[in-house]
């Protein structure tokens, strides 16, 4: 065959690539940065009004008044309280009752449909009804976590035992192992990656529903600070509070995700 | 212990899966199961083990297990059944924590199991880090562990790339030679069923009856050089599933 030496010869178009986001360290801090930076220098010259938007210097400078009075520690203290003894009591629960819903046929009939039933009620319309209940003082808020991250709870654990792969619950049985056996050392392993993504979703509910039940009636608190900087107007204030709550966000699902990496190694 | 299967017949909803099987596994033999696809051959796999009920006939063990033995009918499953957040040791130790085997005597007994299935140096390993072919060597090790009367293996080597395949199938051919141990083998692959079986139990499509029941006598260890002996049955067996597989491969799943 002879070579026609006049076709063009180039290489082949490459059209792969992409679609694969990577994580990347350096970029949220920057942008932290540039957004702060921007946002402070448009207070300084004047092109937000402080009314609208304080400077986050004048936020910071009331957050630093805070810590001086010591009134932050009492603030934390009390919010935190709620959170832990709320959380934890609704996780613990939400738990018990999905493992039930997802091992056995009576419960789940019973759980599902009451859970399918409340879960879309928002807790903050509850929160009148909780305080004829348990009264104006701490357990009314403490009841309206409870209740925030109870189902969410239940949806992600039983959602989770459903997705435990048959053949290994068959391989369990195949081998003689006794039924906790199984529930302890393969179900409730292989139910683990959604249970853990439950508890992220069921804490970012638990600290919305905090800030809400402090609204009400609490002395002192992250949500009862930001509801009294708002009724003064202090712009300032209420920044710092908002600032707070989205750092303590930050830290639960930072928690969470330390979890995640040591319960979860062998997936990847 | 030998194994009678009574005149099973099964139906699921009105679909009737299994019709008048009847065999004996006798021991220190390896009995293959082959059928053409949908032909309740697994299903049949599981009815031996215990882990369904036919709707009627029976499994009959003849015979009581050996005393050593810790779980008699014991499955190495196609999709390897490991749990992957257990080492390669916590996946054997699993199934000896139920029998109150812990600390040195489940070592001893895990170190022999990894030594016959050539996995010594994997002790430590997750799953996901194990080609397709340890995978199913760690599922061997873990059966072997439990001293099984009976090794039940669902197409043990249906999801393994041919090479594997291969290697694994003369494992077993090894593993047998040294311990005759017994076996009902269900597989697709009619090759496996000549190399492995001492008996092939032919299966028609669905409802599945025995189509015909095929020994084999040639010894196991001798296979490998008579090939044509050997060619000259999956010949005779492809035969007899020819027509069955066509007609399977037509059927409409409903």
């Amino acid at each position: 065959m002879s070579r026609d030496n006049t076709k063009i010869t180039s290489p082949v178009p490459f059209r792969g690539g992409g679609f694969s986001p990577r994580p990347m360290r350096i970029v949220a801090p920057i942008l932290f940065v540039i957004v702060i930076t921007i946002w402070e220098s448009g207070s300084r010259l004047g092109w937000i009004s402080p009314i609208v938007l304080p400077a986050p210097s004048e936020a910071y400078t009331a957050f630093m008044d805070l810590v001086n009075s010591g009134q932050l520690v009492l603030h934390l203290e009390a919010s935190l309280t709620r959170l832990i003894i709320g959380w934890s009591a609704g996780t613990l629960l939400g738990v018990c009752f999905g493992v039930a819903a997802g091992l056995f046929t009576m419960a789940r009939g019973g759980i599902v449909p009451f859970v399918a039933a409340i879960f879309p009620i928002p807790k903050i319309a509850l929160l009148p009804l909780f305080i004829i209940w348990f009264g104006i003082g701490e357990e009314s808020k403490v009841a309206t976590i409870l209740f925030g991250t109870f189902f969410p709870t239940v949806i992600a654990v039983y959602g989770g035992i459903d997705n435990v792969d048959r053949g290994l619950i068959r391989m369990g049985q195949s081998f003689n192992l006794s039924w906790w056996s199984i529930v302890w050392k393969i179900i409730l392993p292989g139910a683990l990656p959604a249970i853990l993504s439950g508890f992220r979703i069921s804490a970012s509910i638990a600290i919305i529903l905090l800030v809400a039940a402090e609204m009400i009636g609490a002395e002192y608190g992250v949500g009862a600070y930001v509801l009294l900087a708002g009724n003064l107007m202090a712009m300032d204030q209420l920044v710092a509070g908002v600032a707070m709550l989205s750092v303590l966000g930050l830290t639960v699902s930072w928690i969470i995700g330390r979890a995640e990496k040591h319960f979860l190694k062998w997936r990847i | 212990m030998d194994l009678h299967l009574n005149n099973i017949s099964h139906t699921y909803d009105k679909t009737e899966v299994l019709s008048g099987i009847d065999f004996k596994i006798e021991s220190g033999q390896i009995v293959c199961i082959i059928g053409p696809s949908g032909c309740g051959k697994s299903t049949l796999l599981r009815f031996i083990g215990g882990l369904e009920r036919p709707k009627s006939g029976e499994v009959l063990q003849i015979g009581s297990p050996p005393p050593e033995s810790l779980n008699p009918l014991t499955y190495i499953f196609q999709d390897f059944a490991l749990l992957p957040w257990r080492s390669v040791r916590g996946n054997i130790s699993l199934v000896l924590e139920d029998h109150g085997i812990r600390g040195k005597e489940a070592k001893a007994i895990i170190d022999d199991v990894l030594d016959r299935t050539k996995l010594s140096d994997f002790g430590d390993a997750l799953p996901r880090q194990l080609s397709g072919g340890m995978k199913q060597r760690v599922a061997i090790a873990r059966a072997l562990s439990v001293r099984p009367a009976c090794l039940l293996m669902d197409e043990p080597l249906s999801a393994l790339d041919s090479q594997t395949r291969e290697l694994l199938m003369d494992d077993l051919i090894e593993l047998w030679v040294r311990e005759k141990y017994t076996a009902c083998y269900v597989t697709h692959n009619l090759n496996e069923a000549v190399r492995l079986g001492h008996k092939v139990v032919v299966l028609s499509r669905r409802p599945g009856t025995i189509r015909e029941i095929v020994d084999i006598n040639i010894p196991l260890e001798e296979r490998h050089n008579q090939s044509a002996a050997l060619q000259e049955k999956q010949d005779y067996l492809w035969g007899l599933m020819r027509e069955e597989a066509a007609a399977a491969d037509q059927e409409l799943s409903q």
